[in-house]
């Protein structure tokens, strides 16, 4: 079975085929965004050069959140016109089991972390190194960084960081957590399609494929707008 | 015409998401509409955030259902078009990436259509005779434009409003009044019960020859009037107000319309645009059409509104011209004719 999974979640725009054996190919673009522009064009031409038909593929993978509310829905809009087109399934793939799954064999807990602004950032921990890969042991949330490392000191283990939220936590998380805490390298630091895919192709073989129909993203988040107006209710109401 | 040219467009501009397959530019074999005026009535205008997460939702249902009530699979559709602009950038981003992603997978010709040109085609689908040139007066929630159409994709802006769109007048006026949103139905309706002689508002006519349109200075009126009555203590009669204000705003767009009608000296004046559905506007234009000869032609009311049938038909032109975009196709928030 082929999948082609893709991430439009962050800065990154990132593309890649899986089969059952391998990784067919995966393209990486950490430089300027305009996904919208350039997704489709980054496909095509890799699809191109590692010589796969659309007509192999098997499953169209997603990010599918959090992350930029923009870049999910150009990420699900994309997967949701080629899957409905193709007539094959659409695999759902949180962004931030895609970045853990990244550095899975890590013995001990594995923390992605997304810019989330507004002082806060998009995570989950992650229990990594075991027999099965990895595995996810909180809910996906939108916090203050102190929240989420006073959560990983309690439990005294050792934890692996990486995504996005370090370019602006890093010196904060060294302070806290000292020799506990350690940082993901470069190379696997962003969201990778390649781990994307695999975990399409994973959910794909237990048949828990979605439909173009219904996939929604995972925003964790409500809009701004709605927020405010759930605040204003209860001041008046107050 | 000899071959068939089936088109499936989608239009994700503003807060409506939809989906119609047109067949030869002129005619309809299905255009359904998903509304979600109802999600952001109780924010007072349209969220960008929430429209676009609606529209996520809805795109590939409504591409399905228009797919269904035409017949066609999409097996059979020729060309695949899209609106790229202008609107709320993220609601558009909704359709275009989608559009594409499905032009990519079937192989197909993808045609980007601006939203103002969209509007003006309402008028060839209701009128199948309809041929260029002729003046077109385009009133939305988000445009007030008078342009004349020369030929197909041929367009030359004779006015446009400097700040407020007409629609965008009668929404503040029924937010001011406490009626709700979108305000311009509500005012039509009102307006009918009201006298539209008992309130006078200021019309702005601007420089001698001038074509423009502003609208801010009826709406700073009204506001004035509002105040002015609630710090007297006095009734608002709002049926009186609501005709004195869209009268204002009637009584400008249809002088300005027929300046540009004799400029441009053709016989034909088409509407476009969801304000072109305001009851006074049409029987207005209607009345000096008469006197002075030009035909008023104008689309049936759900091809006012948003709709995707009108995208299918400027994209069938725009086809027929060579004017295919490739998949770096992008929205744009801003975009002329």
């Amino acid at each position: 079975m082929k999948v082609l999974g893709f991430d439009t979640s962050s800065i990154v725009a990132t593309a890649a085929v899986v089969d059952d054996e391998k990784l067919v190919c995966e393209c990486i673009i950490n430089n300027k965004k305009n996904h919208s522009e350039k997704l489709l064009p980054l496909i095509s031409e890799m699809l191109k050069n590692a010589e796969v038909a659309l007509e192999e593929l098997n499953g169209i993978a997603v990010a599918q959140g959090p992350g930029s509310f923009t870049g999910l829905r150009i990420g699900a809009a994309t997967a949701k016109g080629l899957a409905y087109a193709l007539g094959i399934p659409l695999l759902g793939v949180p962004t931030l089991d895609g970045l853990a799954y990244n550095v899975k064999h890590f013995r001990g807990l594995i923390c992605p972390i997304l810019n989330a602004r507004r002082n806060q950032v998009y995570t989950a921990l992650y229990e990594g190194g075991l027999d099965s890969g990895f595995r996810r042991i909180t809910d996906y949330m939108a916090v203050n960084i102190g929240k989420i490392l006073d959560r990983i000191q309690s439990t005294g283990k050792r934890v692996i960081f990486l995504g996005d939220g370090l370019d602006v936590y890093r010196q904060h998380i060294a302070a806290q957590l000292k020799d506990k805490g350690v940082f993901a390298s470069q190379a696997f630091n962003m969201p990778s399609a390649a781990s994307v895919a695999m975990l399409g192709l994973e959910k794909l073989r237990k048949g828990l494929e979605q439909s173009a129909f219904e996939f929604t993203p995972l925003y964790v988040r409500r809009s701004q707008a709605e927020i405010q107006y759930e605040k204003r209710k209860r001041e008046r109401s107050n | 015409m000899t071959e068939s040219c089936v088109v499936l467009a989608i239009e994700t501009s503003c807060d409506e998401t939809s989906a119609a397959v047109v067949e030869n530019g002129r005619y309809v074999l299905s255009n359904i509409i998903a509304s979600q005026v109802d999600l952001h009535k109780k924010f007072g205008g349209v969220v960008p955030e929430i429209a676009s997460r609606k529209h996520l939702e809805m795109v590939i249902p409504v591409i399905h259902e228009a797919l269904e009530a035409s017949g066609a699979a999409l097996s059979n559709i020729d060309v695949l078009a899209v609106t790229k602009g202008p609107g709320l950038v993220g609601a558009l981003l909704v359709g275009v990436s989608a559009v594409k992603a499905i032009a990519f997978a079937r192989k197909l010709p993808l045609i980007g259509v601006n939203h103002i040109e969209g509007h003006i085609y309402a008028n060839f689908l209701e009128h199948r005779e309809l041929n260029p040139p002729f003046v077109c007066l385009i009133v939305s929630g988000g445009h007030t434009q008078l342009v004349y159409m020369k030929d197909h994709g041929c367009y030359e802006i004779m006015g446009q409003t400097r700040d407020d769109a007409a629609g965008e007048a009668f929404d503040k006026a029924a937010r001011a009044l406490n009626l709700g949103y979108p305000g311009g139905p509500v005012i039509d309706k009102l307006a009918r019960e009201g006298d539209p002689n008992k309130i006078e508002f200021p019309r702005a006519y601007l420089e001698e020859g001038s074509l423009d349109f502003s609208f801010s200075g009826v709406k700073t009126a009204l506001l004035n009037y509002i105040n002015s009555k609630k710090q007297k203590n006095q009734e608002i009669v709002v049926e009186d107000v609501a005709a004195g204000y869209q009268e204002a705003i009637v009584d400008v767009l249809v002088d300005k319309t027929f300046q540009a009608v004799k400029y441009k000296k053709v016989n034909v004046l088409t509407l476009a645009g969801g304000v072109a559905a305001n009851s006074r506007l049409r029987q207005k234009l209607v009345e000096r059409g008469e006197e002075e000869g030009v035909k008023i032609l104008y689309p049936g009311i759900h091809l006012c509104t948003d709709n995707a049938a009108m995208i299918a038909s400027a994209a069938f032109y725009r086809y027929k011209k060579g004017d295919i975009a490739d998949l770096t196709l992008n929205a744009h928030a801003r975009l002329s004719l």
